[in-house]
């Protein structure tokens, strides 16, 4: 029993992960209805940030995150005004080809050598590891962290949506662009906002899967990138609760999978319970059916 | 419809064969007049291939590998008997498509007689198959992998290497696990995507079980996988002695670090794939693994080596550069012997090879399969350093 709590710890800490990035992807597609698949490399970047800022530049770690934060809100929404704006009234599989486009950018731009160079980084744990044990259950104080950051930006985005002028613009945009235009929304603006805090979310993220899973590279957001984007399906794209459900159904699904039935098996059985919720759920977990607008 | 463009892909792949063919029949042809007015101007040239990941998740590998390529032909002045070597390198970033882009682009573009490389087992085996189709030799330093030179019970004839091959060093890992630490228990961590790491864990485990010891644990993982800790708390609970890791210095750091949080207190044990800079000392501390040589084995011969490499490149070879090197120089001695620029009289002398010295062995000559017989060395992380413990035959 204390065996399985533990195993289930371990697919608590996986899962939070992938909330991490999956919260920015539910949240821009929430708004914009776009994939954006680039989300994935814009969190290898901040882990990169975050690597260079408080293991080479020594900066102290909060700054470090804050600088990646900052720069990754600005690629966001570089990437925004340069890739998808232009695209905004084509039809929505030019939007998702140019988001492939700048994710393959990013990708091979990152692996440049001027840049952050092809190789693998090991990356030092900026503070010392504590483990906890909590009746029988070994507890890392990083777990903790994720834990609590997760629930922190739960909190915040939900705040930020549903109680501040900035989130009802949000909200008010999603329903319909030219609408929120006539009743005096900046679409423009509002979009851009949104880019920028679901990329310094994924900055965030990226930092700490870093330091959690202390190695980087620049392909090193594509996997997570897409288990985020899975769990972001499998609760519900655009729903901010989703997103965390979704990732944590997966974090366990996939410790659990190896941990019980075969480490080989893993990928797979995850998957084929994404495409079973989906043929009895199109919407994800916590998704309405909505009635098609005529 | 189906069926029409199934013709048509028939047709079309006939066509291409054909052309194939007789443009390979014309480049011969060019080589041969080339060769002969080269003869009137004295001076004829041989083209060698260099293929190794000077970018990519080992390109640390291919750094040294590229530093013992071109010391050795620095050292033989670019000659071989009557030949001038021109070298033409090129990178495989550790992909197997790339490996074959590359290796085409030697064989079919720079018309290159034989290749030094690759350096992993993944890009070797369908660069060794291309180049063998194409009668082109080939030897690389340190792909292990058995696939490289037997491909399902037969032979590639043009095919060679300066290295041990994995049953050697998962048996030597075992062996080495078994009677001289004196462990009896073991887990197993391996890449099923990978040849190189299934070759290692499977003779491993197959050794280590014959040996008296106890296999608690085989489990498998994905190359992108980051995530450990279901596998490894199950491993925890098993407590084994010994954990083998048989993979590339990333990948094993990023395993070692994720056991000692789970609390595992085993052995590390692994192959070559540790022999890295960029290897987390710290983690992997106290750690053994099975190399092709050291540079502080004592013999005069590596003793030489390490002294001209640390003068020009002002750093210690590692297995990667001295393999290379080596088959570097198996190499042009087989071309010296045979005196030709021929790819089948340069195969038959590498394959005649009696006796010959190299660094990381004396006297090697190789076996029916093209492997070289020589020993196994063993190695251990110590105050963030390797350590030579011993050679096993």
């Amino acid at each position: 029993m204390e065996h399985f709590l533990e195993q289930v710890l371990n697919g608590l800490q996986l899962g939070l992960m992938y909330a991490l990035i999956a919260l920015g992807y539910t949240m821009v597609y929430g708004v914009v209805q776009l994939i954006n698949f680039a989300h994935g490399d814009v969190f290898m970047v901040g882990a990169f940030l975050g690597y260079f800022g408080f293991a080479v530049w020594g900066l102290p770690l909060p700054v470090a995150i804050l600088t990646a934060m900052v720069t990754c809100a600005l690629l966001g929404v570089i990437i925004e005004r340069v890739a998808y704006r232009p695209l905004r009234y084509a039809p929505k599989i030019a939007a998702l080809i140019s988001a492939i486009g700048v994710s393959l950018f990013l990708e091979y731009f990152s692996s440049l050598k001027f840049v952050f160079g092809p190789n693998y980084r090991v990356v030092p744990r900026p503070f010392p590891e504590v483990h906890w044990e909590i009746a029988g259950l070994s507890v890392t104080n990083i777990q903790v962290i994720v834990f609590v950051v997760v629930l922190l930006m739960l909190i915040l985005l939900q705040l930020l949506i549903y109680r501040t002028k900035t989130g009802m613009a949000m909200r008010t945009v999603a329903v319909d662009h030219n609408a929120a235009r006539l009743m005096g929304v900046n679409v423009d603006t509002t979009i851009s906002i949104t880019f920028a805090i679901g990329s310094a979310f994924a900055a965030l993220g990226g930092v700490l899967y870093a330091i959690a899973y202390p190695q980087i590279h620049p392909f090193m957001g594509i996997m997570p990138g897409l288990k985020a984007f899975t769990a972001a399906v499998l609760g519900g794209i655009g729903i901010i609760p989703g997103a965390v459900l979704g990732a944590l159904i997966m974090g366990q699904i996939e410790t659990l999978t190896s941990a019980y039935i075969s480490s080989q098996l893993r990928d797979a059985i995850a998957f084929a319970i994404l495409i079973l919720v989906l043929l009895f759920r199109p919407t994800g977990l916590l998704g309405r059916t909505e009635t098609e607008k005529v | 419809m189906p069926v029409r463009s199934k013709l048509w892909s028939i047709l079309l792949g006939v066509v291409l064969s054909v052309a194939l063919v007789t443009t390979g029949c014309g480049g011969q042809g060019k080589t041969e007049t080339q060769g002969a007015s080269k003869e009137a101007s004295k001076e004829k040239v041989i083209k060698i291939g260099f293929i190794a990941p000077l970018t990519g998740d080992v390109k640390t590998f291919g750094e040294s590998a590229q530093k013992g390529f071109d010391l050795a032909l620095e050292q033989a002045g670019f000659k071989a008997g009557d030949y001038k070597i021109e070298p033409v390198k090129a990178d495989d970033r550790n992909d197997a498509t790339e490996a074959v882009n590359v290796a085409t682009k030697l064989v079919t573009q720079d018309g290159v007689k034989a290749i030094v490389g690759s350096l992993t087992s993944l890009t070797t085996i369908p660069i060794s198959k291309f180049a063998n189709d194409n009668k082109v030799v080939v030897i690389t330093g340190t792909a292990t992998s058995p696939k490289v030179t037997v491909d399902e019970g037969k032979r590639k004839e043009y095919v060679f290497r300066a290295c041990f091959i994995d049953p050697t060093q998962g048996t030597v890992a075992a062996k080495f696990a078994l009677e001289q630490l004196k462990l009896k228990t073991a887990a197993i961590l391996y890449d099923q995507g990978n040849d190189y790491t299934i070759g290692l864990a499977n003779n491993f485990k197959e050794a280590f079980t014959a040996g008296g010891g106890q296999v608690l644990a085989m489990e498998a993982y994905a190359k992108n996988d980051t995530d450990f800790s279901a596998v490894l708390t199950n491993i925890a609970k098993k407590n084994p002695d010994i954990l083998y890791l048989p993979d590339y210095y990333q990948k094993v750091s990023l395993i070692g670090k994720q056991a000692r949080d789970k609390g595992i207190k085993a052995v590390f044990i692994g192959g070559d794939g540790w022999d890295s800079s960029d290897l987390d000392y710290k983690t992997m501390e106290g750690g053994y693994f099975t190399n092709h040589y050291s540079a502080q084995d004592p013999r005069p011969e590596v003793q030489k080596w390490v002294e001209q490499y640390k003068a020009k490149y002002n750093q210690e070879p590692d297995a990667f550069a001295t393999l290379t090197y080596d088959a570097t120089n198996l190499l042009l001695n087989a071309i010296k012997t045979a005196n030709s620029d021929d790819p089948t009289r340069i195969k038959e002398a590498l394959q005649n090879t009696r006796d010959f010295s190299i660094v990381s062995g004396e006297k090697v000559s190789f076996d029916q399969d093209g492997n070289p017989i020589k020993p196994v060395t063993i190695l251990k992380i110590e105050g963030g350093k390797q350590k030579f413990v011993a050679a096993i035959k």
